[in-house]
């Protein structure tokens, strides 16, 4: 595979799974021009009058669909590791006989390890989308056929908006349907909360399924997927395992070092002074993330502040937020529990976003880019301030993206990071994979002090004096390898088998995952 | 062949490992190795091992090591106690590099609101210990530590003093119960200890034993920084010999009650008003003032009851204690919160002391503010109260 270093100086092939891709250029450097790609023209007379899209069962839609080898598939993560369905959806491929397809899922989660024996046997040919848990180590020793294609959620609906990705056919998952294939996520026995991630397949897809556990007469009020765009539907008994969907309840970190972290990340905020009335943040729903609203909650109440969005992951600590008046609204990505369910049902100030309306590069404009400040998390950050999330310092490939590097166009990025896992630097020398460049990285809160990136003076004026412990991000480095034993070793990689590549915001490739020599464990 | 482990092993063990050796006559070492850290540090702990296995001189054996992220200086620990289980007679130490970082002494009369326990045995909860701010750490060979661990637990803390770094709290460990606790001390005194608890403490003749000891291994190392006791009272006994026990020593910072055991003592159960133990309570700190070292309060055990825990150290403060124990990182602050002199008593205090100090200028015998009468003990707390305020702020 021929490779050449991008803009940042990574290796990166030129042709992915027999298709060319443009290296990354820099932040803002790419945009391509020209018409955005159109889905296929359709007329209402192919569909009945009486709007009962209802097929027998998922093989009959997949075939009137036309399925064929070597076809686009995409599902979506909206039932976490809940998912039964998309398991059921290449259960029922494999024996229709269809080989090579392309799947195209917005996230995978360990409950699709179910799914390698698809990539073992030629059903599936590559993932592009996330490779979590057990398909992210299949994928690192080079067992998967094709190359997979990692991308941000913004990404996913920028990819298909270009044309780079064509979805033959989309099988969407959902809580509550009706026969025409309106859908939404926010009722039913699988409630999800929203279906945003399918809503860019919804509309640009040749073929659309709906598959639902919970089929309502017409209209399912109200859709989230509009049924318009719909072709198919199809009733299941089961889209999954609800306790895996939303989790009952979230809860917060007990772990005194995470919750150090998140009070030092809601001290910073006040004392640079971005906590004011009327602000904006992101917080999601990992442990330091929603202690670290719970912090800044407190703040808030004793300094009279009320925010006027809070983008996230939907937590109950976010809805008690929204309920006791202290932001006017929740921009919802994704619900994580049950009271997120609740309040996005029954509440007008808790709104259903997509990766559209808040980080598709091709969109006019994006919400993630208007907010105050974004706290997120990383699996590596380096002392130049990038940022890797998808694989760990053994080089093995663990995780997606996420809306995570769209989240890095906020007004303030912050990074809630313990600086060492076990004896695992997180802060080291150079991230084992480029997933956001330094300069869009604002701060990185550590259990060992906050390392504010040395372009931003402001921020760096604005905490002076406040007693916060501030250091050089070197400095932070320096005693996690003494701590550590030393400077880590690299992981031994294949440089010249690139098993997945990792796509920037614009569709360019900003860095290669390499095959990972040697077997751990 | 014989046969010896050590360490922990399992899915939910972190920062830590295990250790089996098998002697053999033959055949050399065989190294058997797994680690979570195996592409960052794989190398570097082969080479510990290896290193190791000359330095105690075993040469023929299979090693088994099962590697869940422990640092090196856990590591080491491990390795050195299977060694010493599989040659009980190994008398030799080896001992990890003594980070620079952890040359700072202490002081008799130091702040000592809060001492953070960490048990002896669980060496994970060590490298962020001290970024909780506590005034101490407590590294606990004591009860915390099962008693088949003991060996185990003497390493591990043996270690963490030499290498973990604490930040600047004060570095204390609290043996075992005498006897037992005497043999603790060779652990711990060459490795810049700062303060030794001595628990159950009965009687005076205890804390001779435990300084002799401590001054015979002083001289030994050529150890030159003081180290403190801080016994710790938790019987009936104890209670009515606090004074003798709070002079029999001029290493002495402290005095501190441990109340589960001094309730389990007289038969009765700890409650939240603490009414079985205010005798206990009050005839410490009256020799522990007496005695001229700190009073110092039990812990607070309900870690999620942040509201019980500022009452209890308010009501502690209130009795004429200076310090209270924590099990949880995140008691810290509160307990710092609440010893603080408040806003009202810092100001009360900077008027008696300006009062005074005008007073003297002028030459006058009596200190009045306003109509009242300042007597000297009024002073004399109010300079208290100003010290421990600037104390905080550094």
């Amino acid at each position: 595979m021929k490779l050449i270093k991008n803009a940042a100086g990574r290796l990166v092939p030129t042709e992915v799974n027999g298709k060319k891709v443009i290296p990354y250029k820099g932040v803002n450097k790419y945009k391509p021009t020209g018409n955005k790609y159109g889905a296929k023209i359709k007329s209402c007379t192919d569909y009945p009058d009486n709007g009962n899209k209802v097929a027998k069962n998922l093989r009959e839609a997949l075939k009137k669909a036309g399925l064929k080898n070597g076809m686009t598939i995409s599902t979506h993560h909206h039932l976490r590791n809940g998912d039964v369905l998309t398991n059921i959806l290449f259960d029922t491929i494999k024996k229709m006989g269809i080989k090579n397809i392309r799947w195209f899922p917005s996230a995978s989660f360990p409950v699709h390890e179910h799914l390698i024996k698809y990539l073992d046997d030629g059903t599936i040919h590559h993932i592009e989308g996330s490779m979590n848990g057990p398909l992210g180590r299949y994928t690192s020793e080079g067992k998967m056929k094709g190359v997979g294609v990692l991308r941000s959620h913004g990404g996913r609906y920028q990819s298909i908006q270009d044309g780079y990705v064509h979805v033959d056919i989309a099988v969407i998952a959902a809580p509550t349907a009706d026969p025409f294939g309106n859908a939404t996520g926010d009722r039913g026995k699988s409630a999800c909360g929203l279906l945003g991630f399918a809503l860019a397949d919804s509309e640009y897809a040749d073929s659309v399924i709906v598959v639902t556990d919970n089929l309502i007469p017409f209209p399912c009020s109200p859709w989230q997927i509009q049924g318009n765009n719909v072709d198919y539907v199809v009733e299941v008994e089961s889209l999954g395992d609800p306790a895996k969907i939303v989790s009952g309840t979230t809860h917060v970190t007990k772990s005194p070092d995470r919750l150090l972290i998140a009070e030092y990340v809601a001290d910073f905020l006040e004392h640079s002074g971005i906590l004011k009335d009327g602000f904006s943040f992101q917080a999601g729903a990992g442990g330091t993330n929603l202690a670290f609203a719970l912090y800044l909650k407190e703040k808030m109440i004793k300094k009279n502040i009320k925010a006027r969005f809070i983008r996230g992951g939907s937590t109950k600590y976010l809805v008690e937020m929204l309920e006791e008046g202290l932001t006017d609204y929740i921009l919802d990505g994704q619900t994580f529990d049950l009271e997120g369910v609740r309040s996005m049902r029954e509440n007008s100030g808790h709104l259903n976003t997509s990766p559209f309306t808040s980080y598709n590069f091709h969109g006019k404009g994006n919400f993630a880019s208007m907010l105050d400040a974004v706290v997120l998390g990383a699996t590596e950050v380096d002392i130049n301030f990038n940022a890797n999330v998808v694989t760990h310092s053994d080089g093995y490939l663990l995780h997606g993206i996420g809306g995570w590097q769209n989240c890095m166009f906020g007004k303030t990025v912050i990074l809630a990071i313990p600086s060492f896992r076990d004896r695992i630097p997180v802060i080291v020398d150079e991230v084992t994979t480029l997933v956001a460049p330094g300069k869009l990285v604002d701060v990185i809160v550590t259990e060992r002090g906050i390392a504010i990136n040395p372009k931003r003076k402001d921020l760096l004026k604005a905490v002076e004096g406040s007693g916060l412990p501030i250091k050089p991000i070197k400095e932070i480095y320096k005693e996690v390898n003494d701590i550590c034993g030393g400077k880590p070793a690299k992981p031994k990689v294949n440089k010249d088998e690139v098993v997945a590549i990792i796509k920037w915001v614009d569709g360019t490739v900003i860095d290669s995952v390499f095959k990972v020599e040697k077997k751990y464990y | 062949m014989a046969k010896a482990t050590a360490g922990k092993q399992g899915a939910k063990v972190r920062s830590d490992c295990y250790i089996e050796i098998t002697s053999k006559r033959l055949g050399g070492i065989k190294l058997d190795f797994k680690s979570k850290v195996d592409v960052m540090y794989g190398e570097s702990i082969r080479t510990t091992i290896l290193k190791m296995c000359k330095f105690f001189e075993l040469k023929h054996a299979t090693i088994l090591v099962e590697d869940y992220g422990a640092l090196p200086s856990t590591l080491m620990a491990r390795f050195e106690l299977a060694v010493k289980r599989l040659n009980i007679k190994m008398e030799k130490e080896y001992l990890p590099d003594f980070n620079k970082k952890n040359k700072y002494t202490t002081t008799k009369d130091k702040l000592r609101r809060s001492r953070l326990y960490l048990p002896g045995n669980e060496p994970k909860f060590y490298p962020n210990a001290g970024l909780h701010k506590p005034d101490g750490v407590i590294l606990d060979l004591e009860d915390s530590v099962a008693p088949t661990e003991k060996d185990s637990a003497q390493l591990i803390v043996r270690n963490a003093l030499r290498a973990i770094d604490f930040y600047g709290s004060e570095r204390m460990v609290r043996i075992n119960q005498l006897p037992q606790g005497l043999d603790d001390l060779k652990y711990i005194v060459p490795h810049n200890v700062h303060v030794i608890l001595i628990p159950k403490v009965e009687t005076a003749e205890q804390i001779k034993e435990v300084d002799a000891e401590v001054q015979r291994l002083k001289k030994l190392h050529r150890i030159k920084n003081d180290i403190y006791f801080m016994p710790i009272i938790e019987s009936a006994l104890g209670v009515i010999n606090a004074y003798p026990i709070a002079t029999a020593s001029k290493n002495i910072c402290a005095l501190a009650i441990g109340l589960e055991d001094y309730t389990a003592d007289i038969g009765t159960q700890r409650t939240n008003e603490e009414k079985e133990s205010f005798y206990a309570r009050t005839a410490l700190v009256n020799a522990a003032k007496a005695a001229g070292v700190q009073a110092i309060d039990t812990v607070f055990s309900d870690v999620n009851d942040m509201d019980g825990l500022r009452n209890s150290v308010l009501e502690a403060k209130g009795l004429g204690f200076e310090g209270k124990g924590c099990i949880h990182p995140r008691q810290i602050q509160i307990v710092h919160d609440a010893f603080a002199p408040t806003e009202v008593e810092i100001t009360k205090a900077q008027k008696i002391v300006t009062a005074f100090e005008e007073a003297k200028l002028k030459g006058i015998g009596v200190v009045s503010i306003g109509s009242k009468m300042i007597d000297a003990p009024v002073v004399k707390r109010a300079i208290n109260t100003l010290k421990i305020a600037t104390l905080i702020k550094k």
